[in-house]
């Protein structure tokens, strides 16, 4: 079962490189992730002789003792035989809900195939199209494991010829995923086809697993586990010994994910936006260890003896301890004080780690999830794996208090490490309450922070506010140019503003015109794709996270160089709360059409330019028709037909609209839009009304406009909880005489 | 009426007797304490000695934002505005009397010594040799406001001294330092790289000009950052062709290395 090595032979292993597999396991939540994952660490984890002692014990460690190590690694390193050679198979952490995108991607980066995970029951859901699309956005290759074949016999008391006929069904539908999302290179060969071992089934809860060649090899039939069951427990337990999960999972992901080698020779092109020609991306292409280093991190973990470690892959050249090497988005520099491999869950030190492997760096205190690491002579040539996220926007806040003030340390530094590791969690403390506040993708984000919290802290006792939904200002028309005056009256600034389009939004939340990028490329692409006048595309001065534009249009104006980044920092400002709930503003573009600006530098300055610029974005705000925009979830259930009105009734009640219905058999399959402030008591309600009998899942969909007669009571709402006056500023108010 | 009163450098002696004169008919005196700060100056001794009553200590925001307060109060009465130096030299208050001359008030201006014509007497340096003055300010986050930099430049092209004005946060008591001064423009040299300020490039660092305690010294850059100035307000020229009465000046009056001399007598040759 468990496999002791010495760190030798695994690192003879990673050092030849063909026998390594990087994979991860994608699943709709509850189809059996984890439960998947445990298995394949119980049966075929790797210790190494060092922790041997300690661990020997593991065969008999509870589950739940066991998770918990493995929820906290970022990496399990798993140890497996295939027709006499020996491979090791790194299981990369894949966030366990899709609530939290950037984070799978970022997974996704360091991994080259995914096992598929599907309830044999539900089928393929949303979230399974999610992380497949997913996936092969970023080329890596999906097989698949349809899990829990024990309920189809023991629930649904399907026939055998009813199981193989719902397999197939499943299969179909997966394959119809990949004929939809895959590039079209990789259509046909990344189909899955059951007979040449692509797909597996099982019971993960059961710990049994096979493909058709290994069902074929062994001469088992589908009748005989159906047979299994009818019989009882022992032999249940006894097709687990004789065909173990992790065999069959293991020889697929052996037979048909590639290696690193093979793999970055295609994904590299992919999933690197630099040139490709370079000496970086011919040595990343080659996954040559000669080549310069360079790492995509993953993750990152806060280990209470070790400090942060970072984990990620080595995509060229040798992770050596010692090595100095540069942070791209922390733009700082750092020495590897350790580097480390995997053994099972637990890290091991090792002089140095080849390019195609998966390492554990200790020493990068600045390193941050999605940080591209480069060696130091590098710096300047490589061109990070992670453009600037914009689609990680946190929509909901909830307030956290410890019961006793005397937690509040303990409850800082959790939360403190909690962000480090997860930075799609937002903590911020509220000055004026002492509350913290953390933000999070969904509902359901932040229950498992709380969760997790309570995890940490050994049941903790705090207060939790009611959740607080995060809204965005926007606007429906344009006006300007309006000026703003400096409290001096010395500088004025025109601003005219108007929306984004939707095909600008579209660029930008796809990461396709961001920041930093190169201005030529970034003004190219606008002009083609979303029309833009050549002017105003060359002039962008900053794009910020709320994908918001500002753009200069003067020309040959004095001074206006000495003051771009006062002015910079007043468009971000602006944007970081607007006037009608001092909630961020979205989708906007502010354009500079001109200035007035005063001599002397004393006179000019960011107090006088700040507010004057603020001013004028706010009063032209103002006058283009503002509209509140709130956070709306894709809610997709499948419910029995005698249900499906219930459903309804619950869904219409709370503001959704139903986008499509669609007959499946005896369930009705749904699928609508819900504004998230409607949804924290989605779950009693929809199980009231269906009687438990509704399967459904959710997913940040996009920002909708709050109706007009909603939306004043709202703002007077929010404003109210923020302590400002009831009713939100004028135009006028931003004019000064 | 808004009489706008100079308090010129030095305590409450360099207020003029038409200043004095003005403050005693006001009903209600204001004192800028932002613009600048004056050597020996005190507020109780102010109240005491020359006003006889309390003086409303006003802030930026009360003269540039909330200024309709004073100007309702100047439409029947007298109202005085103390100003550190010389009222205008600085632009700020303009605003503020063509906000008054809207609404009908009457407005006036007391003058006072500024540190803009002191700076002659003091150094030696001829008024008529001066180019644009220019305030150098602190830097913003990670960016530092080249302007000077791009003043001296064009000063420096036709031969003429630029006196810098260095920023400065009365309100809380941050005074930009001579050496901060000289260290910002050798930082935007360093990015520039135009030679505009250069090892051999002459300064004068002024502290003070005007009070009994009054430093002015001049030296090349790199020796000037390192002489202890004492408490503000701090001025510096960069200075540009001297004339040789200018040089001998520099010497006799601001402890120039003596070479300065040299130098001028070596241009003429020339």
């Amino acid at each position: 079962m468990v496999k002791y090595k010495t760190t030798e032979q695994i690192l003879k292993i990673m050092d030849e490189l063909d026998n390594v597999r990087n994979i991860g396991t994608l699943a709709h939540v509850d189809h059996g992730k984890t439960t998947l994952s445990d298995s394949l660490l119980m049966a075929a984890g790797l210790i190494s002789p060092k922790v041997a002692g300690k661990a020997l014990a593991l065969d008999y460690v509870p589950i739940e003792q066991m998770r918990q190590m493995t929820v906290k690694a970022a990496n399990v390193s798993l140890y497996h035989e295939y027709n006499g050679n020996a491979y090791l198979i790194n299981l990369v952490d894949t966030p366990g809900h899709v609530d939290f995108t950037g984070h799978v991607t970022r997974s996704l980066r360091v991994m080259d195939g995914a096992i598929v995970v599907v309830d044999a029951v539900e089928g393929v859901m949303t979230q399974t199209e999610t992380v497949v699309r997913q996936g092969l956005e970023e080329r890596v290759r999906p097989l698949l494991y349809i899990n829990k074949i024990d309920r189809l016999i023991r629930e649904l008391k399907l026939t055998p010829e009813e199981v193989q006929q719902k397999l197939m069904e499943i299969i179909r539908d997966f394959n119809n995923l990949i004929e939809l999302y895959a590039e079209p290179e990789f259509k046909d060969i990344w189909k899955v086809n059951p007979l040449k071992g692509q797909v597996a089934f099982g019971s993960a809860l059961h710990k049994w697993g096979l493909t058709i060649p290994i069902a074929q090899k062994a001469g088992i039939k589908f009748s005989e586990i159906v047979k299994a069951y009818e019989k009882g427990a022992d032999e249940v337990s006894r097709l687990a010994d004789e065909f173990p999960l992790y065999r069959a999972i293991l020889d697929m992901v052996v037979q048909h994910i590639p290696s690193p080698r093979v793999a970055q020779k295609y994904r590299v092109p992919k999933i690197w936006r630099g040139d490709i020609d370079s000496e970086i991306g011919q040595s990343m292409l080659k996954c040559d260890p000669k080549g310069p280093l360079v790492i995509c991190v993953s993750k990152i973990v806060v280990d209470p003896h070790a400090g942060l470690v970072a984990t990620g892959r080595i995509f060229s050249g040798v992770a050596t301890s010692g090595d100095e090497v540069y942070l791209m988005m922390a733009k700082t520099t750092g020495r590897i004080q350790q580097v480390g491999l995997y053994m099972g869950p637990y890290r091991e030190v090792v002089d140095r780690v080849l390019a195609g492997n998966i390492v554990a760096l200790l020493g990068l205190d600045h390193a941050r999830a999605g940080e591209t690491i480069v060696s130091v002579d590098y710096k300047d040539s490589m061109i990070p794996f992670e453009k600037l996220v914009y689609i990680s926007e946190p929509v909901v806040t909830v307030a956290i208090e410890p019961k006793k003030s005397a937690d509040l340390p303990r409850l800082v530094d959790t939360l403190r490490k909690m962000a480090i590791e997860d930075p799609t969690l937002h903590v911020k403390i509220n000055e004026e309450t002492g509350e913290y506040l953390i933000s999070g993708m969904g509902t359901l984000h932040l229950e498992i922070a709380l969760w997790d919290l309570r995890q940490r802290t050994g049941g903790m006792d705090v207060d939790v506010s009611p959740p607080i939904v995060v809204y965005r200002e926007s606007i429906k028309g344009s006006a300007g140019p309006i000026e703003g005056k400096s409290p001096n009256r010395h500088n004025r600034i025109y601003i005219s503003i108007e929306p984004l389009d939707e095909v600008t939004m579209k660029l930008l939340s796809t990461g396709a015109v961001y920041e930093d990028q190169d201005w030529r490329v970034r003004a190219k692409i606008l002009r083609s794709e979303a029309g833009w006048d050549a002017d105003e595309a060359r002039g962008i001065m900053a794009i910020d996270q709320h994908l918001n534009i500002f753009v200069d249009v003067t020309k040959g104006i004095q001074y206006l160089r000495d003051i771009k980044d006062t002015l910079i920092s007043a468009f971000r400002w602006s944007m970081e709360a607007g006037p009608l709930a001092q909630e961020p503003i979205r989708g906007v573009k502010v354009k500079l059409v001109d200035a007035m600006i005063h001599e002397d530098p004393a006179h000019r300055g960011p107090a006088q330019i700040m507010p004057a610029t603020k001013n004028a974005i706010f009063a032209a705000f103002l006058s283009a028709s503002p509209i509140l925009l709130e956070p709306i979830l894709k809610l997709e259930a499948k419910v029995p037909q005698e249900f499906v009105s219930g459903l309804l009734r619950v869904i219409t009640s709370k503001r959704g609209k139903i986008i499509a219905m669609e007959n499946q058999k005896l369930l009705m399959f749904v699928r609508c839009h819900i504004p998230v402030s409607e949804t924290f008591d989605l779950s009693d309600q929809i199980r009231g009304a269906t009687q438990g009998r509704c399967f459904w899942s959710t997913e940040f969909s996009h920002w909708g406009v709050v109706p007009q007669q909603l939306a004043e009571e709202l703002i007077r709402q929010i404003r109210k909880r923020k302590g400002l006056p009831p009713n939100p500023p004028k135009v006028e108010d931003f004019l000064l005489p | 009426m808004l009489v706008f009163v100079g308090l010129g450098l030095n305590g409450l002696e360099d207020i003029t007797v038409s200043g004095m004169k003005w403050i005693r008919y006001a009903e209600k005196v204001y004192l800028d304490m932002y613009t600048s700060i004056i050597p020996n100056f005190s507020v109780e001794n102010l109240e005491k000695n020359i006003v006889g009553r309390k003086v409303i200590k006003a802030s930026r925001k009360d003269l540039e934002e909330n200024y309709e307060e004073i100007l309702n109060e100047a439409k029947n009465k007298i109202i005085v505005l103390l100003v550190p130096g010389d009222p205008f030299v600085a632009t700020t208050h303009m605003q503020l009397r063509l906000a008054a001359i809207d609404r009908g008030i009457e407005t006036k201006v007391i003058h006072a010594p500024s540190i803009q014509s002191a700076i002659y007497g003091e150094t030696g340096l001829f008024s008529y040799k001066f180019g644009r003055c220019v305030t150098v300010t602190f830097p913003y986050g990670e960016s530092i406001c080249e302007t000077p930099y791009d003043v001296i430049k064009e000063n420096m092209k036709q031969g003429l001294h630029t006196l810098l004005l260095l920023d400065m946060d009365a309100e809380n008591m941050r005074f930009m330092r001579i050496s901060e001064a000289i260290d910002i423009l050798k930082r935007i040299e360093e990015k520039r790289r135009e030679n505009v300020i250069k090892k051999d490039t002459l300064c004068v660092g002024c502290a003070r000009i005007g009070s009994d305690t009054q430093v002015v010294r001049a030296d090349y850059i790199d020796e000037l950052s390192k002489v202890d100035f004492g408490a503000p307000p701090y001025s510096l020229v960069i200075v540009g062709r001297l004339h040789f009465i200018e040089a001998e000046a520099l010497v006799k009056l601001a402890n120039a290395p003596l070479n300065v001399m040299e130098e001028v007598r070596c241009q003429i040759k020339k």
